[in-house]
């Protein structure tokens, strides 16, 4: 007979035996790493997005010609393809492309962060309330407004926004996270409202705990892995958001480097200067590979301790 | 009496992460034409793995089939190639599953279930040509022969519709439509209430006698094992541990396993809690080497540790896989 | 069939959405800064001639009376004067939509069509090359912008290897049969004009694959997966088992209830397919409506900028409702219960 026979499953729901994300993720940080690694496309994507961020911040010491990100001109080496002194070509003003995607980086990050910051805890917060008033009007009202955000493809409608505000990071910033947050609500919704009728709430209902209480320490910590693991995805959507942005001139300004800038610009000199629209093209595809991959991860990680 | 169909030494694996479920390790059994047959044991002991083997249906990606030979009328299903395993499937064996609600593909109407199946049991070509009108006509009569009312009504209706008894006798009538040799049923109606169990059953039973087929009935209970078959085998852990006539196996039971099972059943006469058998079923990736019940066996002995015991026959067409039977044989 | 109720109650739903965006758009025009008929004129305009366009344009009257006859005019298909091209908004949709539309469709029918076959391949054939090579695809294919990817076939398939053109609707030395519909196929076929047809397809195959491209993979990756679940399901062994033979299994029972998460996904791809289309046009200079939206963008032309997007808002909503309907067709639960809800 096995050792493992003689012990009783409990009787409790689950959630009574399961501490909040934040405990287990440290409890758990070499079985996280275990699962994480397991899958080794996640472990790229992990060496992807941390080599992107070091870049970002290191930027003015890791460009060969940080001078290069700013409205810089030099027409003698304009249009140079790639070389050993140029590893990606120059523009047509003569500067490095390296050096500006490595700037680039910097606005694509910060727009992430951001936006995720503000975005988030809004969409969370509206999903939780709207959850747990489950078939009131509070419910009817957010998640039908969170409709109609949802009913207009998502780069149209951070160009409205941006279009009708001064073209610039800032702005392009705000465009984003007035759209990004109903995500979140719709995520959360789904989650809280089945959470409501757990035994887990109910007892801190008849224990007379505080709504605040009920929504933040009981529901709140159920809903929070997929919600992680969307955060690690949508850092790469909100970059692909940002170079469509600035794709079409509303997002960052030149001389400033954006992505997506450099692509539509790049564009224009098809195919002479082929290397000004692709390489800052290869760079947004890495970048958002590199978090998704990441995301996947994640997802491995936390999902599947739920089950 | 003739055999109809004889499993020899059937061995199943899963492939589970890092190597293998070994869960059927030799199973033999035999069902004669015309003979019902009930097959018993705990859940998880490999009962539906056999059964679907049977009809080589196991998703072949999560499935190994290691060894063994299946013989239906003499012929090796193993080793049939399409054409031959199809005929098999469309007029010789015909499976009724255990849960009717996973067992009917939600999105097609119960009419357009029943016609392809009574479609492709048609031998020839020429024959599927038959007007839609008749294959109705099959369709509905099936659904009469399994006391289904208004035939014409459920076969536009989509299995959500229906309630649970109805979905088993849809199945029924998708496994009967066309007369095959062998039916088996995997313990049909055991996710149903009692009631409309016992009605699935009793139709059943009525069914097999009219049409004189062979079946084998899956069952955890014993006592409709007993009223329904002639011979029962016990299964446990991937092997059949004993099998004899129903009478006699009740009458006489000799496996330990079986007597376990035999005191597990609660008395409506009362008595107290039934006994059960103390433990668990083995781990199929690490099974013991030797008779697999002998973890849990009372009555376990040192040769039962190493080497699996075969069948030994105690006479009355009664054998049981068990070391303590092995004197009995030599008389 | 029992479509009736669950139709009635999606358009019931859709109508509350439009006008949600309606609201939307609305409070996104009024929260520009300045004064929008100071800004329709110029700064040196004189001060009566604004006066009266802001009175034309009820610019005296409250908010709520502003919405009103706003909404008024755009349901009557009248979303004022564009600023930018001094000319009615709606003849200038009208104008630019069709080849939208037009590069939008044969891209979502792409999508389609190689996202199915590429899913059933990858699930009959999984766990081989061909699996693997459609998984790589798929992360490739979320993570590539389909601006990124029409930069690449430009560069490739018009410079590179130059097999189809890759700026326009039209070859320079085709003349371009008279707009009737406006879509370019449709408008040379009634015209009888078979080789401005094939210049015409010839001019979209490159953007619509470049807007397709992404999601083919995914979607087929969607439906390898709903297929290799499926497989593994009792239904299938049961059908299997009473004999049906392995092609009817394949094409029959296992790809429609494998379909279901591929369509319902597939209103989403569509809404990101539509916004891509604003990107992808400016590269291949197809004249659709995002440069028209985009100049409008660049010019604050709050008309047009709120044209376009009730346009667009409308567009999602039609296909969504076209999907949930191809959903509730494929699987009778959603169907049914819809039915029962109403």
């Amino acid at each position: 007979m096995t050792a493992s026979s003689q012990t009783q499953a409990p009787i409790l729901p689950h959630h009574f035996h399961k501490p909040s994300v934040i405990v287990r993720f440290r409890e758990n940080l070499r079985k996280s790493w275990f699962k994480y690694s397991r899958n080794k496309l996640s472990v790229i994507g992990l060496v992807v997005v941390l080599l992107v961020v070091l870049t970002a911040i290191f930027a003015p010491l890791v460009s060969p010609y940080p001078q290069h990100a700013s409205a810089f001109v030099d027409f003698e080496n304009a249009g140079q393809p790639p070389s050993l002194r140029n590893l990606l070509g120059t523009d047509v003003f003569g500067r490095d492309i390296l050096s500006r995607i490595f700037f680039a980086f910097r606005g694509a990050l910060l727009m992430s962060i951001v936006v995720l910051a503000i975005a988030v805890p809004i969409g969370v917060l509206l999903g939780l309330i709207a959850g747990y008033y489950k078939n009131t009007w509070i419910d009817t009202l957010i998640m039908r407004t969170t409709d109609v955000f949802l009913a207009i493809p998502p780069i149209i409608l951070a160009l409205a926004i941006a279009s009708v505000l001064t073209p610039n990071l800032m702005n392009s910033m705000i465009a984003v996270t007035v759209m990004w947050w109903p995500w979140y609500t719709r995520l959360v919704y789904g989650m809280a409202s089945s959470c409501r009728n757990e035994y887990f709430v109910i007892a801190a209902e008849l224990t007379g705990a505080s709504k605040a209480h009920i929504l933040f320490r009981e529901i709140l910590p159920n809903c929070l892995s997929p919600v992680f693991t969307k955060m690690a995805l949508d850092v790469g959507w909100v970059i692909l958001i940002s170079a469509s942005l600035s794709f079409v001139g509303l997002g960052e300004q030149p001389p400033t480097p954006a992505l997506g800038q450099m692509v539509s610009d790049g564009a224009r000199y098809m195919p002479d200067l082929w290397w000004y629209a692709v390489f800052p093209g290869l760079a947004i595809v890495i970048v958002i590979l590199g978090f998704n991959l990441m995301g996947d991860g994640l997802r491995d990680m936390l999902e599947q301790r739920m089950g | 009496m003739e055999p109809l169909l004889e499993v020899q030494n059937l061995h199943v694996w899963y492939r589970v992460y890092g190597g293998y479920s070994k869960v059927l390790n030799g199973v033999n059994f035999l069902v004669n034409k015309g003979e019902r047959v009930g097959l018993v044991g705990e859940a998880g002991c490999g009962k539906t793995t056999t059964m679907k083997t049977i009809l080589r249906i196991l998703p072949d990606q999560v499935s190994k089939i290691a060894q063994g030979k299946i013989l239906f009328n003499g012929q090796d299903i193993l080793q049939m190639n399409g054409n031959a395993l199809q005929r098999i499937r469309s007029q010789g064996i015909a499976m009724i599953f255990q849960d009717p609600t996973a067992a009917l593909n939600p999105v097609f109407t119960v009419g357009e279930q029943l016609s392809d199946v009574i479609r492709f049991s048609l031998r020839s070509i020429a024959q599927r040509k038959v007007e839609k009108k008749s294959i109705k006509q099959v369709a509905m009569q099936a659904l009469k022969d399994v006391s289904m009312p208004d035939q014409e009504r459920i076969l536009g209706t989509y299995p959500i519709q229906l309630s649970g008894g109805m979905r088993q006798r849809v199945c029924i009538s998708m496994a009967i439509t066309t007369k095959r040799e062998l039916l088996i049923a995997d313990e049909p109606g055991t996710s149903l209430d009692v009631t409309i169990q016992d009605q699935i059953l009793r139709l059943l039973h009525e069914l097999v006698k009219q049409q004189n087929t062979s079946i084998i009935l899956i069952t955890h209970s014993l006592g409709v094992a007993r009223e329904m078959t002639d011979r029962i085998y016990v299964m446990y852990a991937g092997t059949m541990v004993e099998t004899a006539k129903a009478d006699e196996l009740f009458a006489n039971p000799l496996h330990p396993y079986t007597l376990g099972l035999l005191a597990s059943v609660p008395k409506l006469t009362g008595g107290g809690i039934a006994k059960g058998i103390p433990g668990r079923l083995p781990d199929y990736r690490n099974p013991p080497p030797g008779c697999r019940f002998s973890p849990r066996c009372p009555r376990a002995m040192p040769v039962c540790e190493f080497s699996p015991p075969p069948f030994f026959d105690v006479g009355y067409e009664h054998k049981v896989a068990c070391y303590l039977f092995q004197e009995s044989r030599n008389d | 069939m029992r479509i009736g109720p669950f139709l009635l109650r999606r358009l019931l739903l859709s109508f509350f959405v439009l006008i949600g965006i309606s609201v939307l758009i609305f409070v996104i025009a009024r929260i520009v800064p300045g004064d929008p008929a100071r800004m329709a004129l110029g700064p040196r305009a004189p001060q009566e001639v604004v006066d009266r366009l802001r009175k034309e344009m009820y610019l005296d009257k409250s908010i709520p009376e502003q919405y009103f006859y706003w909404i008024k005019g755009v349901v009557q298909g009248d979303f004022g004067k564009s600023l930018y091209s001094k000319r009615d908004v709606s003849a200038d949709i009208m104008e630019y939509l069709p080849a939208t539309l037009e590069l939008a469709f044969l891209s979502a029918i792409f999508m389609v069509i190689f996202a199915i076959i590429l899913g059933v391949l990858a699930a009959r054939y999984r766990d081989t090359w061909v699996d693997t090579v459609i998984r790589t695809m798929s992360y490739l294919g979320v993570a590539i912008p389909a601006f990124v990817v029409a930069v690449l076939f430009l560069l490739l398939f018009g410079y590179v290897w130059p097999i189809l053109p890759v700026i326009g609707r039209y070859s320079a030395w085709i003349v371009p049969p008279s707009p009737v519909t406006g879509f370019a196929g449709l408008d040379s076929l009634f015209a009888g004009n078979f080789s401005a047809f094939w210049d015409s397809f010839k001019h979209l195959l490159l953007p619509a694959f470049a807007l397709a491209l992404g999601s083919i993979f995914q979607e087929a990756r969607i439906t390898r997966s709903a297929m290799v679940d499926n497989m593994n399901k009792d239904f299938l062994a049961a059908e299997r088992g009473y004999g049906i033979p392995e092609r009817v299994i394949m094409f029959k029972y296992l790809l429609k209830p494998s379909l279901i998460p591929t369509v319902s996904v597939m209103g989403l791809d569509i809404a990101s397919l539509m916004g891509n289309a604003f990107l992808v046009e400016l590269i291949f200079n197809w004249p659709g409506i995002s440069r028209y939206g985009i100049n409008a963008m660049l010019n604050k032309d709050l008309n047009a900028i709120s044209a376009v997007i009730i346009i667009f808002g409308l567009i999602f909503v039609v296909v969504n409702i076209i999907v949930d309907l191809i959903v509730a067709y494929l699987d009778p639960r959603i169907r049914l219960s819809g039915a029962r809800g109403s």
